[in-house]
């Protein structure tokens, strides 16, 4: 194996392939990415892959090949290597054992793994449908900011992704507070209806690495139960994921639809107030908010400790109310809304209230839904 | 090891039956190179070695060390190079907080089931007053070596106990008796007990008063005592000059002050005859959890970590503990945590003498706030056990209880 390729072209592969080499790899060569420098129809390309068993990365970059092959090399190693190089042109070969990793005057020799008990990647799903990449990057940072992280509630760390003809719904919830967002995609078939759970931390990052194309296609395996694997590709990546198992809550039911009260409040004022105020909260305990006609009064800290309050402009159509919440789940909600003005629902201080942004058309309903539980207050 | 009591010839053996030891309700116990120690019953690997506990960076410094390393000259305090240069075969550790404070409750926990006025001066150390426990345990010294028995048995530790009339005459005598030791002083004998030792021994006497007094001829305790209190006090200030005069004479009035701990609220049950099934060891521990939980709610009392003791039959004991995501005073929140700790005890087949169950970090409930979760009905477990409470009172004790707990009648199958 021998071929040419450009520096920048080769560290973006490498550094993207490295993001799914596992941290302790149950096997050895899984520490390994692969390369295979091979003569297409498309021309000579370099094919990169990675794989811990659950996450499988590959992606294509066009080379100048002198002779095709397939060697692996350590990806920690390679990955290391190709991002300190000169900004010129690296040739890589492989011969007897050795990969020569040479750019401008600097030389590496590296030793090879048995490319032969290198496991096989799984194969892609059939392609379902796409979306547009920056869209889809924003609409699953959005959601997976309510994920849980406690790996004991497994089906809680996930994604929640349900297909409904042209429209996708991402979901997620650590119980405390719960994220929906829908947005349009374009399905390869209008009947498609189909859902998948995908580990939140996984999508987000994926989601975010494939905004260098325009698209992203989806692949969901037709299959619910068992061996569920999801794919995504953009610009030249490509990526699988294995779903997660569990029963997540059923929680449209859970998202109230009648509101006794509805406050809006401009997002970036409301933030930095809520920052300040809870400065004086220390750990567990709650920011309380108090709407009225057309303010609204931020409070953190009780009579025995540091207390702070601000007043800002809000303004209220129905009841009064006094709710109180966490103050870290309240910046989460705000700032993943994608408006100026922050509108905020509550039926009582003991049931979820919904955040969103406030619509450009009333008539819509808000794509982005980011409900939050209160905090009860004990007297 | 030491075991001996202060006689008019000197250290003499400490006598089966003894009155000696009447006036002499103060203990100081001091665990034995007590880091190292619970080292080694974590690494029994490191057994027979020296072990020696600190950080292990260039500028690392012993911490604590086990009685082999000390015969190579280690001590604590040693920068860890000079330790190593000394004793290169030890075994090195680093500290390990939690471990420590774990070992510490344990034994704290034996100390206090003796009495309740135990007073913590660090981990490995306290004073206890156990003129209350006389009657129904024996003099002092009977009590000092129950103490230093279970501590052995139940904890595989083993400590150093001095017996005095007070506090500074006790602490002398229990580090004149290490390792694993035990000197009463009667007091009758306090003063041949001191006036041999160095001033440096006097409570309050660091290397500048002991240069003080160095100057003026006083080298032990005893010159000190034959020197006038005005004249001390002239030299030394009034404070410092008084003190150091009655502590000479072996006067300390100083009480113990017991400190309680962490507060908590807990129950434990001792079997008639030791238990290895599985299903009674859950009943025993819902059990439990119910009567903690009781006791939490009739104090207007919630608590977030739970902790399970576990008793095998040749009375080692293990502790486990959790931490709570929020606050609680519902038994099946404590039962759940208790259950999970048991089985991550891994003692499912083991012979239990007692089991017991422990709430920490009690405070009031008026004073916690409750983050509501998504779907979580408006009345839930607490509620429902609420209302079990409720029964209670008004028909007493037994009335009402889970399922599980229930006596089964002849005709239940």
């Amino acid at each position: 194996m021998k071929f040419r390729v450009e520096r920048d072209v080769l560290a973006d592969a490498v550094a993207w392939t490295a993001r799914a080499l596992p941290v302790r790899p149950s096997v050895p060569v899984l520490a390994g990415i692969l390369l295979d420098a091979s003569e297409g129809e498309s021309g000579q390309k370099l094919k990169l892959s990675s794989f811990d068993y659950e996450v499988s990365a590959q992606v294509s970059v066009d080379i100048d090949a002198e002779d095709p092959g397939t060697t692996l090399v350590s990806g920690r190693l390679l990955a290391e290597i190709t991002r300190n190089l000169p900004p010129q042109t690296v040739e890589i070969s492989a011969d007897a054992g050795k990969v020569v990793v040479s750019c401008g005057s600097a030389k590496f020799t590296l030793l090879t793994l048995p490319v032969e008990d290198y496991p096989t990647l799984p194969e892609m799903p059939r392609v379902t449908g796409s979306v547009g990449s920056d869209v889809f990057a924003a609409a699953v940072s959005q959601v997976a900011v309510a994920a849980g992280r406690d790996d004991t509630l497994p089906m809680l760390t996930g994604v929640r992704v349900e297909i409904e003809g042209d429209t996708v719904t991402l979901a997620s919830t650590d119980r405390y507070r719960l994220a929906v967002r829908e947005l349009s995609w374009s399905p390869e078939n209008s009947g498609l209806s189909a859902v998948a759970l995908v580990p939140a931390k996984t999508l987000a990052e994926t989601a975010k690495s494939l905004t260098g194309g325009a698209e992203v296609s989806i692949a969901l395996s037709e299959t619910e139960s068992g061996e569920g694997m999801i794919g995504f590709e953009g610009g030249g990546r490509r990526t699988t994921t294995r779903l997660l198992d569990g029963e997540f809550p059923k929680y449209r039911a859970l998202l109230p639809d009648s509101f006794s009260s509805v406050a809006e409040v401009q997002k970036a004022e409301f933030m930095e107030a809520v920052k300040r105020v809870s400065l004086v909260a220390e750990r567990n305990t709650p920011l309380r908010l108090a709407f009225s006609d057309d303010r609204l009064v931020l409070e953190a800290g009780t009579g025995d400790e540091a207390q702070a309050v601000e007043v800002l402009d809000a303004s209220l159509d129905g009841d009064e109310i006094q709710i109180a919440f966490n103050s870290a789940f309240l910046l989460d909600g705000l700032n993943a809304i994608d408006s100026d003005i922050a509108r905020l629902q509550f039926t009582t201080s003991t049931k979820p209230a919904i955040i969103t942004g406030k619509p450009a058309d009333e008539a819509a309903t808000a794509d982005y839904r980011y409900l939050i539980m209160p905090v009860r207050l004990s007297s | 090891m030491l075991r001996g009591m202060v006689g008019p010839e000197g250290i003499e053996p400490l006598p089966a039956r003894t009155d000696a030891d009447a006036a002499c309700h103060i203990l100081h116990i001091d665990m034995d190179a007590f880091f190292a120690s619970v080292e080694q019953l974590r690494h029994p690997e490191a057994r027979g070695r020296p072990v020696i506990v600190g950080g292990t960076g260039p500028r690392g410094v012993v911490a604590s060390a086990d009685y082999i390393a000390r015969t190579y000259g280690v001590h604590s305090a040693m920068p860890m190079v000079r330790a190593l240069r000394l004793c290169p075969d030890a075994v090195v550790f680093p500290p390990n907080g939690e471990s420590y404070r774990r070992a510490s409750e344990a034994v704290l926990d034996i100390f206090r089931s003796i009495t309740p006025e135990v007073e913590p001066l660090s981990l490995d150390e306290a004073f206890l007053d156990v003129s209350g426990a006389g009657r129904r345990l024996g003099g002092p010294a009977r009590v000092a070596e129950l103490i230093r028995d279970r501590v052995r048995r139940e904890q595989q530790l083993t400590c150093s106990v001095g017996v005095a009339g007070s506090k500074f005459v006790a602490k002398l005598a229990s580090t004149q008796c290490k390792p694993d030791g035990l000197l009463l002083v009667p007091t009758a004998r306090t003063t041949a007990f001191l006036h041999p030792l160095p001033v440096g021994a006097l409570w309050g006497v660091g290397e500048k008063t002991e240069e003080a007094l160095r100057r003026h001829g006083l080298r032990t305790v005893g010159d000190v005592a034959d020197v006038p209190v005005d004249v001390l006090r002239g030299e030394l200030g009034d404070a410092l000059g008084s003190r150091l005069s009655a502590l000479a004479r072996g006067h300390d009035e100083r009480q113990v002050v017991p400190v309680s701990p962490d507060k908590s609220i807990g129950a434990e049950e001792t079997f008639g005859t030791d238990v290895a099934d599985v299903d009674v060891i859950h009943r025993e521990l819902l059990r439990l959890s119910e009567k903690v939980a009781r006791r939490l709610r009739a104090g207007g009392q919630v608590g977030r970590t739970v902790v399970v003791k576990l008793r095998r039959a040749d009375f080692s004991t293990v502790t486990r503990s959790r931490t709570l995501a929020e606050y609680t005073d519902v038994a099946r929140e404590i039962n759940g945590a208790a259950r999970d700790l048991y089985a991550s005890a891994g003692m499912e087949q083991e012979r239990l003498r007692l089991v017991g169950v422990r709430v920490e970090g009690v405070t009031e409930a008026s004073g916690v706030h409750r983050q509501l979760a998504l779907g979580e009905p408006e009345a839930g477990w607490r509620e429902a056990e609420q209302a079990m409470d409720r029964v209670t009172r008004r028909f007493g004790p037994g009335v009402i209880q889970p399922a599980t707990l229930a006596e089964r009648g002849e005709d239940d199958q």
